[in-house]
């Protein structure tokens, strides 16, 4: 049955580009991995001003998987700024915070969802759905 | 088919016993789904990373609380929070456990709590490192024995013929 989901998502996924936004490799390698066995095209960067650099070089991605914390350019900052261009990506929030007072600010810079670290593939086929929901 | 039940029996013997000792969790379960044939390697790559990143934070933990004129707790604090983000995400339970103590040690600024948290995340990272490196090395056995068969496959398949 497991296998059977997969294969719906990955047919699902396979138009889908993604950038992973974390400044910690070991994230960023599973992130990478699980979006790759769903198909999706993906990127990395290890700061959230490469991610708005991204943004500023034309690139385009329906998903962004960004964390929190991160040195030069946090992922509450990066999230604010992408809004501010116009960036219309669905931001998922990717962090290891799970108390909701730590979390908000997040939220309120302009993310479209939040998952606790670490990121599953059930966690990322949720946000996968999402953006075959909005089209 | 006696040698691959062995091996088999064997490697799943070992990796249930990392999940009953605390070693592992469920989140190492999941980095091996992601394992498949396009990447054979993908866990011990990803293992590999966390040695290297676990080694050089213990050494920045260390000089940080060796400091005579005064432990920068924020700098130990963010190296610690480090450790703990990496070992969650191998699902390196036992070392991620000591973090989470070691943090609050951090927040109240306490030198010799942060010195025993210090002792033993060093202790259960060393444990942890060969008991995945003992795993690791079962799984080129597997894979030769795999080799061994689909090539007598092969050759039944011919004398067939």
């Amino acid at each position: 049955m497991a296998q059977s989901r997969h294969a719906v998502e990955k047919e699902q996924s396979t138009k889908i580009t993604a950038l992973v936004v974390d400044d910690n490799r070991i994230n960023r390698t599973i992130h990478r991995r699980l979006l790759s066995n769903l198909g999706i095209e993906n990127e990395v960067v290890g700061s959230g001003k490469e991610a708005v650099d991204a943004h500023c070089s034309g690139k385009k991605f329906d998903l962004i998987l960004m964390d929190m914390e991160m040195p030069i350019m946090n992922g509450i900052e990066a999230t604010r700024k992408l809004r501010e261009m116009g960036n219309r990506s669905m931001i998922a929030g990717v962090s290891s915070r799970s108390m909701e007072e730590d979390i908000q600010e997040f939220i309120e810079a302009g993310l479209d969802d939040y998952q606790e670290k670490p990121l599953t593939m059930s966690k990322l086929i949720s946000l996968i759905r999402k953006i075959s929901l909005n089209g | 088919m006696d040698v691959v039940s062995q091996l088999q029996r064997q490697f799943i013997d070992y990796s249930a016993s990392l999940h009953r000792e605390g070693f592992v969790d469920d989140q190492f379960t999941q980095l091996q789904k992601l394992q498949d044939e396009n990447s054979p390697d993908f866990v011990v790559e990803v293992a590999s990373l966390f040695f290297e990143d676990c080694e050089k934070l213990i050494n920045n933990m260390a000089r940080a609380l060796e400091q005579q004129q005064g432990v920068d707790f924020k700098q130990v604090d963010a190296s610690v929070h480090q450790l703990k983000g990496s070992s969650s995400s191998i699902g390196a339970m036992r070392v991620k456990n000591v973090c989470i103590n070691f943090r609050s040690f951090c927040e109240a600024q306490n030198r010799e709590g942060c010195l025993r948290c210090l002792q033993q995340v060093t202790h259960e990272y060393s444990l942890l490192k060969s008991k995945l490196q003992t795993l690791f090395r079962m799984q080129p056995s597997m894979m030769a024995v795999d080799c061994v068969l689909l090539s007598l496959v092969g050759l039944g398949n011919r004398s067939v013929v």
